[in-house]
C-alpha cells in the first residue's frame, strides 16, 4: 500500500487501493491547489523536471503542485540548453539530478526512459510521459476528474473517441478503468482503433468494451465522453483527414443526444475534435480535468516522498 | 540395421530436437556462419523422427555457453543439449528458457531506449511460453521476430 519511496513508470505499478490513496488525498489538496490556503508540506524539498519534449500542462502542474507544497524546482524544458546537447546520455543526466533532488519527473521522446532512468536513479522517479509509452499522471487525474463528477467509476459507461491507435493516454486509461470497473466503448475511424494488445488486456481483466465507428451509436447511453486528437500527421491524404475529423467533432448538434449529465472529458490540446461553442455548456469537464492535475500531482510527490503515509 | 547418416562424434555436443528448418539460425547464433571453422561441424535437416519432423546439429570439441543455450531456448524450446566425451553422452538436458533474459536479445522497437547508445542491457520477461511472447522489461512492447533480434 505505501507509497514512499516507489517510482512511477507505469499505471500498472499501481494498485487500486493506492490510486484510491492519491485520489483520496488530491481531493484534501484542492483547497491548497487553488492557493485558498497554504502548505508547507514539502518544505526544503527540491524536484527535478526533465522535459526533454514540448509539454504545457504537464510540466507547469508539476511545478505549480511542488510550489504550492512550499517545495522547489529545478531542471529544463529545452535539452538543447543542457548537458544533452553535448551528447550526454540520459543515464549520465539521470545520476546528476539525482544528486542533486529529492525527486524527478521526466518526459523523454524514447519508449522505456522512465524505466531505465529509474534503474539509475536512487531517488524515485515520475514518469511525465515517455514517446508513445505510458503517462500515468495523465491516467490518474483523468480517474479523479471522473470520480469527483460521477462519485464512483464502478458500473459507468465511459466512451473514448478519436485516435485510440496512437493516443498516448487512452492504452492506459482503457485498462485502469476496467480496473475500477467501468463499461467501456472504444470508438474511433478506421485505421486508428485501440490497439489489439490493449483491446486483450482489458478483456482479460473482464472488461467487455463496445467497438465503433459510429459516436452516434453510443452517445445516448455515455456518461463520460473521452475525446482524444485526431493528428493530421497520420494521414497520407489531408481531404481524407479532413473528412474523418468532421465526423468525429464534438458539438451541439451531438450533445442535444446525450444525457444531461454527461460530460466530455480531453487531454488537451484540443484542435477541432470539440467545437469552442461546448465550451460554455455543462457537458464541458476538459477545464476542470486540467486543473485536476495540479491536486492530483502534490498527493501523488506527498505520498512518493514519505511527507504524508 | 539403422543406417547413420552422420558419423558419431568423439568429443562435443549434438543439438537434437531442433525444430524442423531452424538449424541454420542454431549455427548462427553460434557464429558458425562467419568465421572459418577449426572444428566440424554436422548438420541433419528435416530428419523425419516419431515426433515428426525435427533438425540436428553435431559440434565437434564444442561446448555451449549459457547465452548460446538461452538463445537456442528462444528459437527452439524443445531442443536438447548431448555433451559427448569418448563417443559417449556424458550429459543430455533440454533447454530451458529463463523468466528473464538479459542481453541475448535486442528490442524490435526502434523507439526503444535500449536501442539509443544508453549504457543498458536489453531485458525480456517472458510474458507466455507457449505462444512465446517477450516484453520488453523497458518499453512494454512485444518482441517482435525473435530470431532477428538475436544478439
Amino acid at each position: 500500500m505505501k507509497l514512499k519511496g516507489m517510482d512511477l513508470v507505469s499505471i500498472r505499478d499501481l494498485t487500486v487501493p493506492q490510486m484510491n490513496r492519491i485520489m483520496d488525498l488530491a481531493r484534501e489538496m484542492v483547497p491548497i491547489a487553488k492557493g485558498k490556503k497554504k502548505s508547507k508540506l514539502l518544505d526544503g524539498r527540491i524536484l527535478a523536471t526533465l522535459f526533454y519534449e514540448p509539454s504545457t500542462r504537464t510540466k507547469l502542474s508539476f511545478e505549480s503542485a511542488m510550489m504550492r507544497l512550499g517545495g522547489r524546482v529545478i531542471g529544463f524544458s529545452d535539452p538543447k540548453s543542457s548537458s544533452v546537447a553535448k551528447g550526454e546520455t540520459l543515464a549520465d543526466t539521470i545520476r546528476m539530478a539525482d544528486s542533486y533532488s529529492d525527486l524527478i519527473v521526466l518526459r523523454y521522446r524514447h519508449e522505456g526512459a522512465a524505466r531505465l532512468a529509474a534503474d539509475f536513479s536512487e531517488v524515485p522517479v515520475i514518469n511525465a510521459g515517455d514517446g508513445a509509452g505510458q503517462h500515468p499522471t495523465q491516467t490518474l487525474l483523468d480517474l479523479f476528474t471522473m470520480r469527483e463528477e460521477m462519485g464512483s467509476i464502478k458500473g459507468k459507461h465511459i466512451a473514448l473517441l478519436g485516435d485510440l491507435k496512437y493516443g498516448r493516454t487512452v492504452h492506459s486509461l482503457a485498462e485502469a478503468l476496467t480496473m475500477f470497473g467501468a463499461e467501456l466503448s472504444f470508438i474511433s475511424p478506421e485505421g486508428l482503433e485501440m490497439p489489439a494488445e490493449t483491446i486483450e488486456n482489458v478483456k482479460k481483466m473482464g472488461a467487455e468494451p463496445y467497438i465503433t465507428t459510429s459516436v452516434e451509436d453510443v452517445i445516448g447511453d455515455v456518461d463520460i465522453l473521452y475525446v482524444t486528437r485526431i493528428q493530421k500527421e497520420r494521414f497520407a491524404d489531408l481531404a481524407e483527414y479532413k473528412k474523418v475529423a468532421g465526423s468525429f467533432q464534438v458539438n451541439i448538434e451531438l450533445l442535444d443526444k446525450a444525457k444531461k449529465s454527461m460530460r466530455v472529458m480531453h487531454p488537451l490540446p484540443r484542435v477541432s475534435e470539440i467545437s469552442p461553442e461546448v465550451d460554455s455548456t455543462p457537458h464541458a469537464l476538459y477545464f476542470k480535468q486540467a486543473f485536476n492535475g495540479v491536486p492530483v500531482r502534490m498527493a501523488l510527490m506527498a505520498l512518493i516522498m514519505g511527507a504524508i503515509e | 540395421m539403422k543406417e547413420l547418416k552422420v558419423s558419431p562424434i568423439k568429443h562435443g555436443t549434438v543439438i537434437d530436437h531442433i525444430r524442423c528448418g531452424m538449424a541454420l539460425k542454431v549455427l548462427k547464433i553460434l557464429g558458425l556462419t562467419e568465421e572459418p571453422p577449426t572444428d566440424t561441424t554436422s548438420v541433419i535437416l528435416h530428419v523425419q523422427g516419431s515426433k515428426g519432423c525435427k533438425d540436428i546439429v553435431k559440434l565437434e570439441n564444442k561446448e555451449l555457453k549459457k547465452k548460446e543455450v538461452n538463445q537456442i531456448a528462444l528459437i527452439s524450446p524443445e531442443a536438447t543439449i548431448n555433451i559427448i566425451r569418448d563417443f559417449e553422452v556424458v550429459k543430455k538436458y533440454r533447454v530451458k528458457l529463463p523468466d528473464t533474459l538479459v542481453g541475448i536479445v535486442k528490442c524490435s522497437n526502434p523507439n526503444c531506449i535500449t536501442n539509443l547508445g544508453e549504457p543498458v542491457e536489453p531485458k525480456f520477461y517472458v510474458e507466455s511460453r507457449n505462444p512465446l511472447v517477450l516484453k520488453c522489461f523497458y518499453c512494454n512492447r512485444k518482441l517482435e521476430d525473435i530470431s532477428s533480434n538475436l544478439l
